[in-house]
Protein backbone atom coordinates (compact mmCIF):
# COMPACT_ATOMS: atom_id res chain seq x y z
CA UNK A 1 0.00 0.00 0.00
CA UNK A 2 1.22 3.48 -0.78
CA UNK A 3 2.08 5.77 2.09
CA UNK A 4 -0.81 8.02 3.00
CA UNK A 5 0.12 11.60 2.27
CA UNK A 6 -1.57 14.80 3.22
CA UNK A 7 -2.16 16.94 0.14
CA UNK A 8 -3.53 20.02 1.85
CA UNK A 9 -1.13 22.77 2.92
CA UNK A 10 -2.04 24.77 5.99
CA UNK A 11 -1.17 28.30 6.96
CA UNK A 12 0.83 26.88 9.86
CA UNK A 13 3.15 25.07 7.41
CA UNK A 14 4.40 28.39 6.12
CA UNK A 15 7.70 29.88 7.13
CA UNK A 16 7.67 33.52 6.01
CA UNK A 17 11.24 34.01 7.24
CA UNK A 18 12.39 31.43 4.69
CA UNK A 19 10.68 33.34 1.87
CA UNK A 20 12.30 36.55 3.05
CA UNK A 21 15.72 34.95 3.26
CA UNK A 22 15.41 33.74 -0.34
CA UNK A 23 14.17 37.16 -1.53
CA UNK A 24 17.43 38.62 -0.20
CA UNK A 25 19.65 36.24 -2.13
CA UNK A 26 21.28 37.43 -5.37
CA UNK A 27 18.95 37.17 -8.36
CA UNK A 28 15.90 36.23 -6.26
CA UNK A 29 14.55 39.73 -5.59
CA UNK A 30 11.81 39.53 -8.21
CA UNK A 31 9.94 36.37 -7.16
CA UNK A 32 6.92 38.40 -6.12
CA UNK A 33 6.43 39.53 -9.71
CA UNK A 34 5.60 35.96 -10.77
CA UNK A 35 2.19 35.69 -12.48
CA UNK A 36 2.23 31.87 -12.50
CA UNK A 37 2.11 31.69 -16.28
CA UNK A 38 4.27 28.52 -16.30
CA UNK A 39 6.42 29.54 -19.24
CA UNK A 40 9.30 28.25 -17.11
CA UNK A 41 7.75 24.82 -16.64
CA UNK A 42 6.89 24.68 -20.32
CA UNK A 43 10.38 25.43 -21.57
CA UNK A 44 12.33 23.50 -18.92
CA UNK A 45 13.91 20.47 -20.63
CA UNK A 46 13.76 18.42 -17.43
CA UNK A 47 10.43 19.54 -15.92
CA UNK A 48 8.95 16.11 -16.63
CA UNK A 49 11.39 14.54 -14.19
CA UNK A 50 10.72 17.01 -11.38
CA UNK A 51 8.41 16.31 -8.45
CA UNK A 52 7.49 20.03 -8.28
CA UNK A 53 7.58 22.02 -11.52
CA UNK A 54 9.49 25.34 -11.63
CA UNK A 55 6.30 27.41 -11.61
CA UNK A 56 5.17 25.69 -8.40
CA UNK A 57 8.64 26.04 -6.86
CA UNK A 58 8.41 29.82 -7.27
CA UNK A 59 4.94 29.93 -5.69
CA UNK A 60 5.85 27.60 -2.81
CA UNK A 61 9.04 29.55 -2.17
CA UNK A 62 7.46 32.96 -1.96
CA UNK A 63 4.64 31.55 0.15
CA UNK A 64 7.20 30.15 2.58
CA UNK A 65 6.62 26.41 2.17
CA UNK A 66 10.18 25.69 3.08
CA UNK A 67 9.99 21.92 3.60
CA UNK A 68 8.28 21.21 0.29
CA UNK A 69 10.81 23.27 -1.59
CA UNK A 70 14.03 22.20 0.10
CA UNK A 71 13.13 18.51 0.03
CA UNK A 72 12.06 18.47 -3.60
CA UNK A 73 14.20 16.80 -6.25
CA UNK A 74 13.50 19.77 -8.54
CA UNK A 75 16.33 21.97 -7.33
CA UNK A 76 18.82 19.15 -8.01
CA UNK A 77 17.44 18.12 -11.37
CA UNK A 78 17.72 21.73 -12.55
CA UNK A 79 20.85 21.81 -14.73
CA UNK A 80 21.15 25.63 -14.57
CA UNK A 81 20.67 25.92 -18.33
CA UNK A 82 18.84 29.26 -17.93
CA UNK A 83 16.18 28.41 -20.54
CA UNK A 84 13.42 29.46 -18.11
CA UNK A 85 15.17 32.62 -17.02
CA UNK A 86 15.55 34.09 -20.49
CA UNK A 87 11.91 33.37 -21.42
CA UNK A 88 10.29 34.60 -18.19
CA UNK A 89 7.97 37.48 -19.17
CA UNK A 90 8.44 39.03 -15.73
CA UNK A 91 12.22 38.70 -15.89
CA UNK A 92 12.52 36.64 -12.76
CA UNK A 93 15.91 35.03 -12.13
CA UNK A 94 14.45 31.52 -11.95
CA UNK A 95 17.79 29.71 -12.35
CA UNK A 96 19.21 32.00 -9.69
CA UNK A 97 16.32 31.08 -7.38
CA UNK A 98 17.10 27.39 -7.97
CA UNK A 99 20.75 28.11 -7.14
CA UNK A 100 19.77 29.94 -3.93
CA UNK A 101 17.56 27.00 -2.94
CA UNK A 102 20.44 24.58 -3.56
CA UNK A 103 22.66 26.67 -1.32
CA UNK A 104 20.01 26.67 1.42
CA UNK A 105 19.39 22.93 1.14
CA UNK A 106 23.14 22.18 1.32
CA UNK A 107 23.60 24.50 4.30
CA UNK A 108 20.69 22.88 6.14
CA UNK A 109 21.32 19.33 4.94
CA UNK A 110 17.74 18.93 3.73
CA UNK A 111 18.36 17.29 0.37
CA UNK A 112 16.67 14.00 -0.58
CA UNK A 113 18.53 10.90 0.56
CA UNK A 114 20.73 9.35 -2.09
CA UNK A 115 20.83 12.54 -4.18
CA UNK A 116 24.43 12.66 -5.45
CA UNK A 117 24.50 16.30 -6.60
CA UNK A 118 24.78 18.07 -3.23
CA UNK A 119 27.51 15.60 -2.27
CA UNK A 120 29.33 16.31 -5.53
CA UNK A 121 28.98 20.05 -4.89
CA UNK A 122 30.51 19.76 -1.43
CA UNK A 123 33.38 17.55 -2.62
CA UNK A 124 33.99 19.97 -5.48
CA UNK A 125 33.95 22.92 -3.10
CA UNK A 126 36.39 21.29 -0.68
CA UNK A 127 38.77 20.19 -3.44
CA UNK A 128 38.91 23.61 -5.07
CA UNK A 129 39.24 25.44 -1.75
CA UNK A 130 42.23 23.20 -0.95
CA UNK A 131 44.09 22.94 -4.25
CA UNK A 132 42.58 25.69 -6.39
CA UNK A 133 41.82 23.24 -9.20
CA UNK A 134 39.53 20.32 -10.02
CA UNK A 135 41.01 16.87 -10.49
CA UNK A 136 38.25 15.24 -12.52
CA UNK A 137 39.09 11.58 -11.86
CA UNK A 138 39.59 12.13 -8.11
CA UNK A 139 36.30 13.98 -7.89
CA UNK A 140 34.41 11.17 -9.60
CA UNK A 141 36.05 8.57 -7.32
CA UNK A 142 35.13 10.51 -4.20
CA UNK A 143 31.58 11.01 -5.38
CA UNK A 144 30.93 7.33 -6.06
CA UNK A 145 32.65 6.11 -2.91
CA UNK A 146 30.26 8.30 -0.95
CA UNK A 147 27.11 7.61 -2.92
CA UNK A 148 27.21 4.36 -4.84
CA UNK A 149 30.49 2.40 -4.80
CA UNK A 150 29.02 -0.28 -7.07
CA UNK A 151 28.60 2.23 -9.82
CA UNK A 152 32.38 2.58 -10.05
CA UNK A 153 32.45 -0.66 -12.05
CA UNK A 154 30.00 0.79 -14.53
CA UNK A 155 32.43 3.63 -15.11
CA UNK A 156 35.19 1.30 -16.25
CA UNK A 157 34.18 1.52 -19.90
CA UNK A 158 34.23 5.31 -19.85
CA UNK A 159 37.51 5.35 -17.93
CA UNK A 160 39.15 3.06 -20.49
CA UNK A 161 38.10 5.31 -23.35
CA UNK A 162 39.48 8.36 -21.62
CA UNK A 163 42.75 6.62 -20.73
CA UNK A 164 43.20 5.43 -24.29
CA UNK A 165 42.75 8.91 -25.70
CA UNK A 166 44.92 10.53 -23.01
CA UNK A 167 42.02 12.49 -21.56
CA UNK A 168 42.21 11.25 -18.01
CA UNK A 169 44.95 11.99 -15.58
CA UNK A 170 45.22 10.08 -12.33
CA UNK A 171 47.53 12.58 -10.72
CA UNK A 172 45.90 15.31 -8.66
CA UNK A 173 45.78 18.79 -10.17
CA UNK A 174 46.83 21.74 -8.06
CA UNK A 175 47.85 25.35 -8.30
CA UNK A 176 51.52 26.09 -7.72
CA UNK A 177 50.69 28.23 -4.70
CA UNK A 178 47.30 27.15 -3.30
CA UNK A 179 48.15 28.80 0.04
CA UNK A 180 47.58 32.20 -1.52
CA UNK A 181 44.11 31.14 -2.67
CA UNK A 182 43.29 29.75 0.76
CA UNK A 183 44.31 33.06 2.32
CA UNK A 184 42.05 34.92 -0.09
CA UNK A 185 39.06 32.68 0.62
CA UNK A 186 39.54 33.03 4.34
CA UNK A 187 39.60 36.81 4.11
CA UNK A 188 36.59 36.89 1.76
CA UNK A 189 34.47 34.74 4.08
CA UNK A 190 34.59 37.16 6.97
CA UNK A 191 31.52 39.39 6.89
CA UNK A 192 32.37 42.78 8.29
CA UNK B 1 46.56 40.50 -31.48
CA UNK B 2 47.19 39.35 -27.96
CA UNK B 3 44.97 37.99 -25.19
CA UNK B 4 45.35 36.80 -21.65
CA UNK B 5 44.23 33.17 -21.51
CA UNK B 6 42.24 31.31 -18.87
CA UNK B 7 42.14 27.57 -19.73
CA UNK B 8 40.10 26.25 -16.78
CA UNK B 9 40.39 22.74 -15.34
CA UNK B 10 38.63 20.77 -18.12
CA UNK B 11 40.96 22.02 -20.85
CA UNK B 12 43.84 20.42 -18.95
CA UNK B 13 42.21 16.98 -18.75
CA UNK B 14 39.12 15.59 -20.51
CA UNK B 15 38.93 18.67 -22.75
CA UNK B 16 42.60 18.67 -23.77
CA UNK B 17 41.76 18.51 -27.44
CA UNK B 18 40.13 21.93 -27.17
CA UNK B 19 43.24 23.54 -25.70
CA UNK B 20 45.67 21.73 -28.02
CA UNK B 21 43.76 22.55 -31.19
CA UNK B 22 43.05 26.13 -30.17
CA UNK B 23 46.67 26.91 -29.26
CA UNK B 24 47.88 25.56 -32.61
CA UNK B 25 45.12 27.29 -34.57
CA UNK B 26 45.63 30.64 -32.85
CA UNK B 27 49.41 30.46 -33.33
CA UNK B 28 48.80 29.74 -37.02
CA UNK B 29 46.54 32.81 -37.22
CA UNK B 30 49.12 34.87 -35.31
CA UNK B 31 46.86 35.43 -32.32
CA UNK B 32 48.95 35.38 -29.17
CA UNK B 33 47.64 33.84 -25.94
CA UNK B 34 49.36 34.26 -22.61
CA UNK B 35 48.16 31.91 -19.88
CA UNK B 36 47.30 33.53 -16.53
CA UNK B 37 50.00 32.78 -13.99
CA UNK B 38 48.84 30.19 -11.46
CA UNK B 39 45.14 30.60 -12.25
CA UNK B 40 42.50 28.83 -10.16
CA UNK B 41 39.15 27.12 -10.78
CA UNK B 42 36.62 29.64 -12.14
CA UNK B 43 34.24 29.05 -9.22
CA UNK B 44 32.03 26.66 -11.21
CA UNK B 45 28.31 26.15 -10.63
CA UNK B 46 28.99 23.26 -8.23
CA UNK B 47 31.15 25.51 -6.06
CA UNK B 48 28.71 28.38 -6.37
CA UNK B 49 25.87 26.26 -5.05
CA UNK B 50 27.79 25.79 -1.79
CA UNK B 51 29.06 29.34 -1.29
CA UNK B 52 28.28 32.05 -3.80
CA UNK B 53 30.48 34.77 -2.33
CA UNK B 54 33.57 32.56 -2.25
CA UNK B 55 32.82 31.46 -5.81
CA UNK B 56 32.74 35.12 -6.83
CA UNK B 57 36.10 35.58 -5.12
CA UNK B 58 37.58 32.62 -7.03
CA UNK B 59 36.45 34.16 -10.31
CA UNK B 60 37.61 37.61 -9.24
CA UNK B 61 41.15 36.36 -8.59
CA UNK B 62 41.39 35.21 -12.20
CA UNK B 63 39.89 38.45 -13.46
CA UNK B 64 42.31 40.45 -11.31
CA UNK B 65 45.25 38.51 -12.78
CA UNK B 66 44.02 39.33 -16.28
CA UNK B 67 43.46 42.97 -15.41
CA UNK B 68 47.06 43.21 -14.24
CA UNK B 69 48.14 42.11 -17.72
CA UNK B 70 45.95 44.80 -19.31
CA UNK B 71 44.72 42.36 -21.98
CA UNK B 72 41.26 41.06 -22.87
CA UNK B 73 40.75 37.57 -21.41
CA UNK B 74 40.15 34.58 -23.70
CA UNK B 75 37.99 31.89 -22.04
CA UNK B 76 37.29 28.83 -24.20
CA UNK B 77 35.32 26.74 -21.68
CA UNK B 78 31.72 27.92 -21.95
CA UNK B 79 31.15 26.95 -18.32
CA UNK B 80 34.04 29.11 -17.08
CA UNK B 81 32.97 31.86 -19.48
CA UNK B 82 29.49 31.92 -17.91
CA UNK B 83 30.78 31.77 -14.34
CA UNK B 84 33.40 34.51 -14.80
CA UNK B 85 30.77 36.77 -16.33
CA UNK B 86 28.25 35.94 -13.64
CA UNK B 87 30.61 36.77 -10.82
CA UNK B 88 31.59 40.02 -12.49
CA UNK B 89 27.85 40.85 -12.41
CA UNK B 90 27.50 39.76 -8.80
CA UNK B 91 30.27 42.13 -7.78
CA UNK B 92 28.81 44.98 -9.76
CA UNK B 93 25.22 44.57 -8.54
CA UNK B 94 25.75 43.47 -4.93
CA UNK B 95 27.90 45.80 -2.81
CA UNK B 96 28.02 43.27 0.04
CA UNK B 97 29.56 40.63 -2.23
CA UNK B 98 31.87 43.20 -3.78
CA UNK B 99 33.10 44.20 -0.33
CA UNK B 100 33.87 40.62 0.70
CA UNK B 101 35.57 39.82 -2.59
CA UNK B 102 37.63 42.97 -2.29
CA UNK B 103 38.74 42.00 1.22
CA UNK B 104 39.81 38.61 -0.11
CA UNK B 105 41.77 40.04 -3.02
CA UNK B 106 43.41 42.69 -0.83
CA UNK B 107 44.66 39.96 1.52
CA UNK B 108 46.78 38.57 -1.33
CA UNK B 109 47.80 41.89 -2.84
CA UNK B 110 45.38 41.90 -5.79
CA UNK B 111 42.66 44.28 -6.87
CA UNK B 112 39.90 44.23 -9.45
CA UNK B 113 38.14 47.27 -10.89
CA UNK B 114 35.38 45.35 -12.69
CA UNK B 115 36.29 46.39 -16.21
CA UNK B 116 37.92 43.18 -17.45
CA UNK B 117 36.79 42.14 -20.92
CA UNK B 118 35.94 38.42 -21.22
CA UNK B 119 35.87 36.82 -24.67
CA UNK B 120 35.15 33.38 -26.05
CA UNK B 121 37.38 32.14 -28.89
CA UNK B 122 34.32 32.11 -31.18
CA UNK B 123 34.02 35.83 -30.63
CA UNK B 124 37.76 36.40 -31.09
CA UNK B 125 37.85 34.59 -34.44
CA UNK B 126 34.56 35.89 -35.83
CA UNK B 127 34.64 39.48 -34.61
CA UNK B 128 38.17 40.49 -33.60
CA UNK B 129 39.96 38.69 -36.41
CA UNK B 130 37.09 38.31 -38.87
CA UNK B 131 36.45 35.63 -41.50
CA UNK B 132 38.19 37.65 -44.22
CA UNK B 133 41.56 37.36 -42.51
CA UNK B 134 41.18 33.59 -42.51
CA UNK B 135 40.05 33.10 -46.08
CA UNK B 136 43.52 33.13 -47.62
CA UNK B 137 44.70 30.54 -45.11
CA UNK B 138 42.21 27.83 -46.07
CA UNK B 139 44.23 24.96 -47.56
CA UNK B 140 41.83 22.05 -47.26
CA UNK B 141 38.29 23.39 -47.51
CA UNK B 142 35.84 21.15 -45.66
CA UNK B 143 33.95 20.46 -48.89
CA UNK B 144 30.95 18.21 -48.48
CA UNK B 145 31.29 17.97 -44.72
CA UNK B 146 27.91 18.53 -43.10
CA UNK B 147 28.28 20.10 -39.68
CA UNK B 148 25.71 20.63 -36.93
CA UNK B 149 26.88 23.63 -34.89
CA UNK B 150 26.06 23.20 -31.22
CA UNK B 151 26.43 26.05 -28.70
CA UNK B 152 24.84 24.70 -25.54
CA UNK B 153 23.67 26.99 -22.74
CA UNK B 154 26.31 29.23 -21.34
CA UNK B 155 27.38 31.09 -24.48
CA UNK B 156 23.86 32.39 -25.07
CA UNK B 157 22.21 32.36 -21.64
CA UNK B 158 21.45 34.19 -19.41
CA UNK B 159 22.85 36.75 -21.83
CA UNK B 160 24.14 36.31 -25.35
CA UNK B 161 27.09 38.71 -25.38
CA UNK B 162 28.13 38.20 -28.98
CA UNK B 163 25.33 36.51 -30.87
CA UNK B 164 21.60 35.93 -31.22
CA UNK B 165 20.23 34.23 -28.13
CA UNK B 166 17.90 31.77 -29.87
CA UNK B 167 19.64 31.24 -33.17
CA UNK B 168 23.35 32.01 -32.81
CA UNK B 169 25.30 31.97 -36.08
CA UNK B 170 28.93 32.69 -35.16
CA UNK B 171 30.09 29.09 -35.49
CA UNK B 172 28.15 28.65 -38.73
CA UNK B 173 29.81 31.73 -40.22
CA UNK B 174 33.27 30.51 -39.25
CA UNK B 175 32.78 26.97 -40.53
CA UNK B 176 31.08 28.06 -43.74
CA UNK B 177 34.07 30.33 -44.20
CA UNK B 178 36.33 27.27 -44.31
CA UNK B 179 34.13 25.41 -46.77
CA UNK B 180 31.87 23.29 -44.56
CA UNK B 181 28.16 22.87 -45.14
CA UNK B 182 26.15 23.62 -42.03
CA UNK B 183 22.81 21.97 -41.37
CA UNK B 184 19.82 23.69 -39.78
CA UNK B 185 20.01 22.71 -36.15
CA UNK B 186 17.25 23.98 -33.85
CA UNK B 187 18.74 22.00 -30.94
CA UNK B 188 21.85 24.17 -31.06
CA UNK B 189 21.13 25.89 -27.73
CA UNK B 190 19.40 22.98 -25.98
CA UNK B 191 20.91 21.76 -22.71
CA UNK B 192 23.32 18.78 -23.06
CA UNK B 193 22.54 17.66 -19.51
CA UNK B 194 25.55 19.30 -17.88
CA UNK B 195 26.75 17.25 -14.93
CA UNK B 196 23.46 15.31 -14.82
CA UNK B 197 24.92 12.77 -17.27
CA UNK B 198 27.15 11.63 -14.41
CA UNK B 199 24.92 12.28 -11.40
CA UNK B 200 21.42 11.38 -12.67
CA UNK B 201 22.10 9.58 -15.97
CA UNK B 202 18.42 8.73 -16.50
CA UNK B 203 17.84 12.44 -16.99
CA UNK B 204 21.17 13.68 -18.34
CA UNK B 205 21.65 11.06 -21.04
CA UNK B 206 18.16 11.69 -22.41
CA UNK B 207 19.04 15.34 -22.98
CA UNK B 208 22.24 14.42 -24.79
CA UNK B 209 20.32 11.84 -26.82
CA UNK B 210 17.80 14.42 -28.05
CA UNK B 211 20.65 16.51 -29.46
CA UNK B 212 22.47 13.58 -31.08
CA UNK B 213 19.22 12.25 -32.50
CA UNK B 214 18.38 15.57 -34.09
CA UNK B 215 21.86 15.88 -35.60
CA UNK B 216 21.32 12.47 -37.23
CA UNK B 217 17.89 13.38 -38.49
CA UNK B 218 19.44 16.37 -40.20
CA UNK B 219 22.11 14.13 -41.71
CA UNK B 220 25.04 15.86 -40.09
CA UNK B 221 28.42 14.11 -40.43
CA UNK B 222 29.78 15.72 -37.30
CA UNK B 223 28.72 17.96 -34.41
CA UNK B 224 30.90 20.99 -33.68
CA UNK B 225 30.99 22.27 -30.10
CA UNK B 226 32.52 25.16 -28.17
CA UNK B 227 32.42 23.78 -24.62
CA UNK B 228 34.36 20.92 -23.01
CA UNK B 229 31.39 19.64 -21.01
CA UNK B 230 29.07 19.61 -24.03
CA UNK B 231 31.74 17.86 -26.07
CA UNK B 232 32.29 15.26 -23.35
CA UNK B 233 28.60 14.56 -22.82
CA UNK B 234 27.75 14.29 -26.49
CA UNK B 235 30.75 12.17 -27.46
CA UNK B 236 31.78 9.99 -24.55
CA UNK B 237 28.36 8.70 -23.47
CA UNK B 238 27.16 7.54 -26.88
CA UNK B 239 27.57 3.85 -25.95
CA UNK B 240 25.65 4.39 -22.72
CA UNK B 241 22.90 6.17 -24.62
CA UNK B 242 22.71 3.28 -27.08
CA UNK B 243 21.65 0.96 -24.25
CA UNK B 244 18.35 2.82 -24.15
CA UNK B 245 18.32 3.99 -27.76
CA UNK B 246 19.91 1.15 -29.77
CA UNK B 247 19.11 2.85 -33.07
CA UNK B 248 21.50 5.74 -32.30
CA UNK B 249 24.42 5.59 -34.70
CA UNK B 250 27.79 6.92 -33.54
CA UNK B 251 28.51 10.48 -34.64
CA UNK B 252 31.78 12.32 -34.04
CA UNK B 253 31.62 15.38 -31.79
CA UNK B 254 34.56 17.78 -32.06
CA UNK B 255 35.56 21.31 -31.14
CA UNK B 256 35.05 23.93 -33.83
CA UNK B 257 38.76 24.77 -33.51
CA UNK B 258 39.68 21.25 -34.67
CA UNK B 259 37.64 21.60 -37.85
CA UNK B 260 39.04 25.06 -38.57
CA UNK B 261 42.60 23.87 -38.09
CA UNK B 262 42.13 20.91 -40.42
CA UNK B 263 40.74 23.29 -43.05
CA UNK B 264 43.83 25.44 -42.69
CA UNK B 265 46.05 22.51 -43.41
CA UNK B 266 47.20 21.82 -39.85
CA UNK B 267 47.86 18.15 -39.15
CA UNK B 268 45.31 15.80 -37.56
CA UNK B 269 47.83 15.27 -34.71
CA UNK B 270 48.08 19.03 -34.10
CA UNK B 271 44.29 19.17 -34.11
CA UNK B 272 44.26 16.37 -31.50
CA UNK B 273 42.01 14.12 -33.57
CA UNK B 274 43.64 11.12 -31.84
CA UNK B 275 41.78 12.15 -28.71
CA UNK B 276 38.42 11.35 -30.26
CA UNK B 277 36.45 8.49 -28.75
CA UNK B 278 34.26 8.51 -31.88
CA UNK B 279 36.81 9.09 -34.64
CA UNK B 280 36.44 11.88 -37.19
CA UNK B 281 39.37 10.94 -39.44
CA UNK B 282 37.55 8.24 -41.50
CA UNK B 283 34.84 10.74 -42.45
CA UNK B 284 37.41 13.38 -43.45
CA UNK B 285 39.15 10.76 -45.59
CA UNK B 286 35.90 9.65 -47.14
CA UNK B 287 35.15 13.24 -48.13
CA UNK B 288 38.64 13.61 -49.56
CA UNK B 289 39.57 16.35 -47.08
CA UNK B 290 42.37 14.26 -45.58
CA UNK B 291 44.50 11.86 -47.59
CA UNK B 292 43.55 8.30 -47.00
CA UNK B 293 45.99 7.09 -44.33
CA UNK B 294 46.39 3.70 -46.02
CA UNK B 295 49.18 4.95 -48.28
CA UNK B 296 51.28 6.09 -45.35
CA UNK B 297 50.77 3.06 -43.17
CA UNK B 298 52.62 -0.15 -43.89
CA UNK B 299 50.75 -2.08 -46.56
CA UNK B 300 48.31 -4.70 -45.31
CA UNK B 301 49.89 -8.09 -44.88
CA UNK B 302 49.32 -10.36 -47.86
CA UNK B 303 48.04 -13.83 -47.33
CA UNK B 304 50.50 -16.30 -48.78
CA UNK B 305 49.19 -19.04 -50.92
CA UNK B 306 49.82 -22.39 -49.34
Amino acid sequence: MNAIQREIRYESDRDPAFADAIRKMPGCEAIDRCIQCATCSGICPVASYMDITPRRIIELTRSGFKDDVLKSNTIWICASCYACQVECPKEIGISDVMMALKTKAIAEGTYPKGMPIPILAQEFHDMVSQTGRVSESKLVQKLYLKTNPFKMFGLRRLGMKLMKTGRMSLKGESMKRPESLQRMLQAARIKK
Amino acid sequence: MKYAYFPGCSLKSSGRAFEESMLKLFAHLEIELEELDDWNCCGATAYMSVDETSAAALAARNLALAEKMALPLAVPCAGCYGVLRKSAHLQKDYPAIQKQVKDGLTAIGLSYTGAQEIKHPLQILAQDLGPKAMRSKVKKPLKGLKVACYYGCKLVRPEAPFDNQHDPQTMETLLKGVGARVVDFPMKTACCGGSLTGTIPDVGLELSWAILHDAHRREADVIATACPLCQFNLECYQEDIQEKHPDLKPIPVVYFTQLMGIAMGLSPEDMALHRQVVPLTPILQEKGILDSGAAKKSPPRQEHDA
